[in-house]
């Protein structure tokens, strides 16, 4: 009760030695608001996708809040590493993994939200009651100094990373590598069966069930090329392939136009066909008469 | 600025990261919420680094993305790995743990 009591005490006046800045407070109700939004929005959408582009929300505006609070490399390092690769390496896997791929609203376990509801705000409390009582009485010291004595934030994390951290950092390189050869050992997929040669193949191209070469495209040349209206053969006939299969299984098959053929035929006799436009003109396809 | 305020943020960030890990049984998007709440964690370092004056916050926060890319990285060619032989994402097929 305390640590809540002096929420308010805190949040109104702040730790002690803390100059207020009117752009930094703008920013950060902005940021916050967003980031609070995309948090939200990654976990209540129900396509993966939209979680997606709600975290790289969430990490974009976090990124500007790290540049707000001295740390400009950290931000940079968020939008590259984190809204860059990491949310890129996310999309991809769910490309792979499929993107209409939605939760179903069923629990499995009786209560789950509800109880997951009441975990969220006791966690919450819980955690706002710590920061608040730990922080009573601090002092903020700023990054002023810190940041001007390697000459920058980037030199200054550099110097600390090169040389009090320099284990640590080792250590990351040995686990980056542990993590690229466990992620293609993860999901490298043996071959089972030896590789097919070429004149295997090729003796399964010509099997007496399969069509050996490509299919006969749609339409009637010059007349009509909709994929529902089939292909002639040289006898007239309706090439049945030429049409794509669901349509064809739906019986959704136009009639070539007969007409259209007989006059073709005459063409091929070398007669002249008299053709009647849409306006109702009439046209002579061979006005000499050479045909 | 007040430090509370980023703090607060923190903290309300790192629990809807948990309450969507509770609550989504889309294996992918769980892991976003992990991705979420470890992005609140920095936040809460580069806020500590800010109060105390020293740039150790921020160099733990540099090693935090980088277990985090490493993480990402495993996590999600364990998911592609689970997807091929289940071919599910979600988080309650597989579990029995075999094949």
């Amino acid at each position: 009760m305390n640590a809540l009591h002096s929420v308010g005490a805190l949040v109104a006046e702040g730790p002690v030695g803390v100059e207020t800045n009117t752009g930094e407070q703008v920013t950060f109700w902005v940021c916050a608001t967003l980031a609070v939004i995309g948090a939200l929005g990654t976990v209540l959408s129900r396509k993966a996708v939209h979680s997606a582009l709600f975290i790289a929300l969430t990490m974009i505006n976090l990124a500007i809040l790290y540049v707000a609070q001295d740390a400009p490399f950290l931000g940079m390092v968020q939008v590259i590493v984190y809204t860059g690769a990491v949310m890129m390496l996310f999309v991809f896997v769910l490309m792979v993994v499929g993107v209409d791929a939605s939760d179903s609203l069923v629990e499995t376990i009786k209560g789950q939200r509800v109880w997951a509801g009441v975990a969220f705000v006791a966690f919450l409390g819980l955690l706002l009651a710590g920061i608040v009582d730990s922080l009573v009485g601090t002092t903020v010291v700023g990054l002023d100094a810190a940041n001007a004595e390697q000459g920058g934030n980037v030199e200054g994390i550099g110097v600390a990373i090169f040389t009090r951290y320099l284990l640590a950092f080792e250590i990351t390189a040995l686990l980056l590598m542990t993590a690229a050869v466990g992620a293609m050992v993860l999901t490298h997929r043996e071959r089972v069966e030896p590789r097919k040669t070429q004149a295997q193949m090729s003796t399964e191209r010509f099997a007496p069930d399969l069509h050996p070469v490509n299919l006969p495209s749609p339409g009637v040349y010059a007349r009509n090329n909709s994929v529902d209206m089939p292909a002639l053969l040289p006898d007239g006939s309706i090439a049945e392939d030429s049409v794509p299969g669901p349509l064809r299984l739906e019986g959704d098959l136009r009639e070539p136009d007969r007409l259209a053929l007989e006059e073709s035929e005459h063409l091929q006799d070398g007669e002249a066909v008299i053709v009647e436009t849409p306006s109702g003109e009439l046209i002579d396809p061979d006005p000499e008469g050479e045909g | 600025m007040n430090p509370t305020n980023y703090l607060i943020l923190s903290a309300i960030l790192f629990s809807i990261g948990a309450g969507g890990v509770l609550v989504r049984r889309n294996a992918i998007v769980v892991f976003m919420c992990i991705e979420l709440m470890l992005n609140a964690s920095n936040l809460a370092f580069v806020t500590f680094a800010r109060t105390n004056g020293t740039l150790d916050g921020q160099v733990v926060a540099f090693f935090v993305m980088v277990v985090a890319a490493a993480e990402v990285v495993i996590g999600l060619a364990i998911i592609v790995a689970i997807f091929r032989t289940r071919n599910s994402a979600s988080v309650d097929e597989p579990n029995l743990l075999k094949l």
